[in-house]
């Protein structure tokens, strides 16, 4: 973490967050803290609470009860497309692309929020990052294949200059050489744009080994949190979330 | 195409499948058909005609089985989607390619028609009957086709704007040109109140609440008697003037009409094609409105929004206030549509507002394609045109109209020229439309 441009402080701050549907309780009191410049990973079992706590966070749902701050500002309340003008950007889980416009189309809505000046710069980037999405540009983006899909996801996120990226799964249902080049863009993205990474993964292994610290969610809690190799160390990590399963 | 072998058609599953149809046709056709009341002496009689109700189901099935035949041999049973999806592409790439071409003609032609040697007040009168349901069509694609608000209402801001212009006109003497923008202001702000509750509902919720608000509006003009004049309608509306000239044969004192203006004998042509050029540009704007606002940023949300909601709330869209926008920008053209059909019609009632006006123009996006402009304009002239021509087959005139759908459905179930147009197009060195067929 040698790269950030401001000592490390506190970016996002989640404490006691409670969040419910109707009357299940998904999320039981949640503490987590982002830093300026981290990546920090969210792994948990199927149903654990880890998209509901991304969510939380964009504001749908609503948290209950308890406290989300950005930077210093309360967005606990604030209704989702407030929050992602603030500087928080979203690859949502299932990649939620727009699959009848082309893949440009998709581009251009990321950059939604913002000034259009921007634009051609971070388009160039973007594709600096996704070479195959200059390539697709004209294609209709539900004609994409998977990975291809999930790069179109992160890059319309990114369209927006983000200060904090929140990824829900990015490697869902892609082949290992495709996750890894997926994870190396993450990283990119982290060192050389010093966009704050929150990741959340069911590829423990991968995730663990990229992310500076790491958390564990179990049942809607906050069972383990510490540095991601740190966590990758221990036996009942090992147990529950790699064995046979890198 | 390659010719894949087929298996032999299943003709007991065709014969089963039409002997049901003929049989709802049957259940159906004898309450419809068979039995009819008739005035006798000492109260109402009955009379059957059983030919009728044969004719019914044998066409019927014979019909079913036709369709059955026909989708049976021409389909593969199990299309890939990926072929599927390249056969739309090329097709897209078809309609975009032609629409390049038959737009700027169909413009040509509609400003050229009324000086066509055949174009007689009838076919005038037509024309622009077709215009202002092209010009509904338009409207309401922005909020179905574009936006995918589901609205079944529509026809209660055409009514908006017919009765805010006959009652400004009314009660405030005020001119055409006055209250053509108020109509459309007063429509799109009726949009708004109705969208404001009704716009946190999706699909078929909302299908249903603006049904209930487009019965709502007819009932209240017809109620409202003081005020609308109730069922009698509204009546000596006044005719629009050629901005301040009006187009009537009497010379009012120290002042001027259309033909004296202009040193032309008087003819009451005048006036049907002042009418006409008037909503052909009221169309047009609507026409060249939608398509500037698609490559807004506004326009390509109402688009974002129709495929994924929770997507554009985290691109930061503020989908209540996109949707609103799409219902008021679609109601204020309808009220424009509505104004210009009470000064042609110079009366309005009620009558004129009914669910099934709002069928038509939903009938004439869906089937035009969703989103597709020049869909709408095929369309129109389908169906108001063609029932038009048809009046003269009397009850067989709605069998027509209903054939029509049938017949579009089957052929392309998702409208004429179902096809989304990129709003940009980019070139990029190593992209051509060919290599998108490797990918699936
Ligand atoms: N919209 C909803 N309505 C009701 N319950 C929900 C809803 N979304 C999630 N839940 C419940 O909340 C719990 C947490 O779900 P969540 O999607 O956050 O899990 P997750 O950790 O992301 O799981 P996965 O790894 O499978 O994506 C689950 O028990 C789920 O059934
Ligand atoms: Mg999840």
């Amino acid at each position: 973490m040698s790269n950030m441009p401001n000592p490390p402080a506190t970016m996002l701050s989640i404490s006691g967050v409670h969040t419910y549907y109707g009357n299940i309780e998904a999320l039981k009191g949640i503490d987590v803290e982002v830093n300026h410049g981290e990546i920090v990973t969210l792994i948990g079992a199927n149903g654990a609470g880890k998209t509901t706590l991304l969510m939380t966070v964009c504001g749908t749902p609503q948290a209950a009860r308890g406290h989300i701050t950005f930077e210093g500002k309360d967005i606990t309340r604030m209704p989702t497309h407030e929050i992602v003008t603030k500087g928080i950007a979203q690859s949502p889980e299932g990649r939620r692309i727009f699959p009848g416009m082309t893949v440009f189309e998709n581009i251009q809505m990321g950059a939604m929020s913002c000034d259009p000046e921007y634009f051609d710069q971070d388009y160039a980037r973007v594709t600096e990052l996704f070479p195959i999405l200059k390539e697709r540009q004209n294609q209709r983006a539900g004609t994409l294949s998977g990975g291809e899909q999930q790069m179109l996801a992160i890059g319309r996120a990114m369209m927006s200059r983000p200060r904090l990226l929140l990824l829900d799964e990015p490697s869902l249902g892609l082949a290992p050489l495709i996750v890894k080049q997926i994870f190396e863009v993450i990283a990119e993205i982290n060192q050389t744009d010093h966009v704050t990474v929150m990741l959340v993964e069911q590829n423990a292994y991968h995730a663990l080994k990229l992310a500076h610290r790491g958390y564990v969610l179990v049942n809607g809690k906050i069972a383990m949190s510490g540095p991601g190799n740190e966590l990758l160390e221990r036996p009942e990590i090992r147990a529950a979330y790699l064995e046979g399963g890198r | 195409m390659a010719k894949a072998t087929r298996p032999p058609l299943n003709w007991l599953a065709l014969f089963k499948e039409s002997g049901v149809a003929a049989l709802i046709a049957l259940g159906l056709s004898i309450v419809m058909f068979g039995l009819r009341t008739v005035d006798q002496q000492g109260g109402l009689g009955v009379q059957t005609r059983w030919s009728w109700v044969v004719f019914a189901v044998v066409s019927v099935f014979i019909g079913r089985l036709v369709l059955a035949i026909y989708r049976e041999t021409r389909q593969p049973p199990h299309t890939p989607s990926g072929t599927q999806d390249s056969e739309q592409n090329r097709f897209a790439e078809f309609v975009r390619k032609i629409s390049k071409v038959v737009a700027p003609l169909l413009i040509i032609f509609a400003i050229a028609l009324p000086f066509l040697p055949f174009s007689s007040r009838y076919i005038i009168d037509v024309a622009t009957l077709v215009l202002t349901y092209i010009m509904l069509g338009w409207g309401l694609n922005i909020v179905v086709g574009l936006a995918g608000l589901l609205d079944l209402g529509y026809v209660a801001f055409y009514a908006v704007g017919a009765y805010s212009y006959a009652l400004l006109a009314y009660y405030f003497d005020f001119s055409f040109w006055i209250c053509l923008p108020l109509a459309g202001i007063f429509a799109a702000t009726f949009g708004i109140i109705l969208g404001f509750p009704v716009l946190r509902l999706r699909g078929d919720y909302l299908a249903i609440v603006t049904l209930g608000f487009g019965e709502i509006i007819r009932v209240v003009l017809i109620n409202w008697y003081t005020f609308t004049g109730g069922p009698d309608g509204l009546s000596s509306i006044p005719r629009p003037s050629f901005f301040g000239l009006p187009f009537s044969r009497r010379v009012p004192e120290d002042s001027e009409t259309f033909h004296t203006f202009f040193g032309l004998d008087y003819s009451s042509m005048h006036r049907i094609i002042f009418l006409y050029f008037l909503i052909l540009a009221l169309a047009l704007i609507t026409n060249f409105f939608t398509l500037r606002m698609r490559k807004l940023p506004l326009g390509r949300a109402w688009e974002a929004l129709r495929e994924d909601e929770t997507a554009c709330r985290s691109l930061g869209i503020n989908p209540t206030n996109t949707k609103l926008s799409a219902f008021a920008i679609g109601a204020g053209f309808a009220g424009f549509a509505g104004s210009f059909f009470a000064t042609r019609q110079g009366f309005i009632s009620p009558e004129s507002f009914t669910f099934i006006e709002s069928a038509v123009i939903l009938a004439i996006v869906v089937l035009g394609g969703m989103g597709s402009q020049l869909g709408v304009v095929i369309a129109s002239i389908l169906l108001i045109g063609g029932t038009e021509l048809f009046r003269g087959l009397e009850e067989f005139r709605m069998i027509t109209f209903g054939g029509l759908m049938v017949a579009v459905m089957v052929w392309k179930p998702r409208g004429l020229l179902a096809h989304r147009d990129p709003t940009l197009r980019l070139h990029a060195p190593s992209h051509t439309p060919e290599s998108h067929k490797s990918n699936t």
